[in-house]
């Protein structure tokens, strides 16, 4: 069973039995270790800057991804549309986690199906590997069977965890979607179902005109909304889910400093997970952890 | 489509091929603070020198991600947000052992403007050198360096190490009108063509290049510019039968491998412009257009 955030020192946090440096981690397909080492070398993992690493989702079969355009520029922050590619279960059992080994932190793997069967897969394939410490699903994707979204109704959702319960001892993160009615009833009926944490906020559905074209920008039609945009939605759902289960919340959305780190593990929190803000500075991760340590208010840095 | 192809990234992370070796200079992790030392116009252009104060020396394509230290957000639509990539112009005299860096900028998006009116003084965050520069080529293969517009740039650190190297080369250089062709001064001898014919030879810059390759065989070709000239380049190189490597432009959020935001559809899949270009062999892509969904094209590169 989940344990409850015990500071193990000034900065550190244990989290689901994992120990760790400090409460920073990062979002899912927000930080490629893989690619960053081609760009920084080995002081990546020298300086890594989470305490937890979280994979980018990871689906049975490779997937391209969508056609580009994937990115917009919003209001104060960022609307993609990806499309989740990656190289399939097997391509990350062969060729991925082996480069992971070396990580300097935990890896937590981050993965999605369309069908039950699917995520037990999934689950089971990276639960057989010791190199991965903690299991993320990403729920915010429609049940082909079912036609209903994964994380958007509280039964849904409590059936699809109840079914990978039994799979793996590992700890089982349920990443929330902001895009439905009542996301502290899917968080609650999670819990109930076993799951061991939580995590939210993912990106808030959103699209963009083309500027001087008709129709969408993104090649993928709809993308998800992030940065420090969301920032006051991602307060108020973290606080909201926080006081409705006893298992540990990740609360991420558009944290950009220490204070708003701070003001997340207000809510209710155990971790915080950064994401956009890595894009505009690869290792704001480190500098957040660091300024959340500040002994006090650490200010608007 | 298949899925993204494999990175050289392997087990400790500081693996890498000896091609990329030779293409890619290491970045500091994370971004770092650089004083704007000077910012001057040349013709409708800005050239923005900044001091590095890391000394990392970038490979000609290699590139960087810019935003200014104060006042990065709160203009248009409350934009820019995220930082803008900029291929390295020139490495510019220093008495220090850090590099002065030349990055070459015009004003068209709220990102561009707000770098447009930086002064002497003032801070950039900088992180970089990122991306695979150009392949240089062996010695005695002709050498035609093709640009347009902003896309002068890189060429132009290509160019200063092959003055460095005392290697022959043509640079052929296109612009829409005068004012813009007035960056054509950042380059050695550049044949220049504009759109209305106010300067050098009236046409396109890809005519020009149809030209010398008739008589030039087995050149090697860089480019850089807009993606219809760069899809001319393509053509005209795979007609010619020429190695031809060209410096793409992508939005990017990140500029590390990251986001995933600025893929380009190559033969072998999406691949990331920022950490598998953004130099790419011409033979690699099918086209340097981008449609979205709807087929209607799109320029990569809203995020001016």
């Amino acid at each position: 069973m989940p344990e409850a955030a015990v500071a193990t020192d000034s900065r550190g946090v244990s989290f689901c039995g994992l120990s760790l440096a400090h409460p920073i981690i990062n979002g899912s397909g927000t930080f490629d270790v893989l690619a960053a080492r081609r760009s920084f070398g080995a002081a990546v993992d020298a300086e890594f800057p989470f305490s937890a690493y979280v994979s980018k989702t990871i689906t049975l079969e490779s997937r391209p991804g969508n056609a580009p355009p994937r990115l917009w520029e919003a209001p104060a922050g960022l609307i993609n549309s990806i499309g989740l590619p990656n190289r399939g279960l097997t391509g990350y059992l062969d060729r991925d986690l082996p480069a992971l080994a070396s990580l300097p932190v935990p890896l937590i793997t981050n993965v999605m199906g369309s069908t039950r069967e699917q995520f037990a897969e999934l689950v089971e394939g990276v639960s057989a590997r010791p190199e991965v410490s903690a299991i993320e699903l990403n729920v915010s994707c429609p049940n082909v069977k079912t036609g209903l979204d994964l994380g958007a109704e509280p039964a849904e959702c409590a059936g699809l965890v109840a079914f990978l319960r039994p799979i793996t001892a590992k700890p089982l993160i349920v990443k929330l979607t902001p895009n439905t009615a009542d996301v502290p009833a899917v968080a609650q009926a999670a819990e109930a179902a076993g799951a061991d944490a939580v995590a939210l906020i993912n990106t808030l559905r959103a699209t963009a005109r083309h500027p001087q074209g008709s129709g969408d920008w993104l090649g993928g039609g709809t993308g998800g909304l992030s940065g420090p945009a969301v920032r006051a939605v991602a307060l108020a759902q973290v606080g909201a889910v926080a006081q409705r289960v006893q298992i540990p919340v990740i609360g991420m959305g558009g944290v950009q400093n220490g204070r708003h780190a701070r003001e997340l593990l207000d809510q209710g929190a155990t971790l915080v997970a950064v994401g956009t803000e890595s894009f505009r500075d690869p290792a704001a991760g480190a500098r957040i952890a660091a300024e959340l340590a500040v002994a006090g208010d650490p200010g608007d840095l | 489509m298949t899925c993204p192809p494999d990175s050289v990234a392997l087990p400790g992370g500081s693996e890498r091929s000896a091609a990329d070796l030779q293409r890619r200079t290491l970045a500091p992790f994370g971004r770092r603070r650089a004083e704007v030392l000077d910012v001057r116009p040349v013709g409708a252009y800005l050239v923005v020198a900044v001091a590095d104060p890391v000394a990392v020396f970038p490979r000609p394509g290699q590139f960087y991600m810019l935003a200014s230290a104060e006042r990065w957000g709160g203009g248009e639509s409350e934009r820019p947000f995220l930082p803008r990539a900029f291929s390295v112009m020139r490495v510019g005299p220093t008495t220090s052992d850090t590099p002065v860096l030349e990055f070459m900028l015009e004003d068209v998006g709220p990102g561009t403007r707000r770098l447009a009116e930086l002064q002497a003084g003032e801070r950039l965050w900088l992180a970089g050198p990122l991306g695979l520069g150009f392949e240089l080529p062996p010695p005695s293969v002709p050498v035609v360096l093709v640009a347009g517009g902003v896309g002068l740039a890189p060429l132009v650190m290509l160019d200063d190490l092959f003055e460095d190297q005392g290697r022959e080369r043509q640079a052929l250089v296109g612009f829409r009108d005068g004012a813009h062709a007035a960056g054509s001064e950042l380059i050695r001898a550049p044949q220049v063509s504009t759109d209305d014919g106010s300067v050098g030879r009236r046409g396109l810059v890809t005519e020009a290049l149809d030209a010398v390759l008739s008589t030039e065989t087995g050149a090697w070709v860089y480019a850089c510019g807009p993606p219809p000239m760069l899809e001319g380049v393509r053509r005209l190189s795979a007609g010619h039968q020429v190695r031809c490597q060209l410096a793409l432009e992508a939005g990017m959020a990140c500029g590390f491998g990251a986001c995933f935001g600025c893929v380009i559809a190559t033969r072998q899949g999406y691949r990331r412009v920022c950490v598998d270009g953004p130099v790419f062999d011409a033979r690699e892509l099918e086209t340097v257009l981008v449609s979205g969904h709807d087929g209607h094209p799109r320029s990569a590169a809203r995020h001016a």
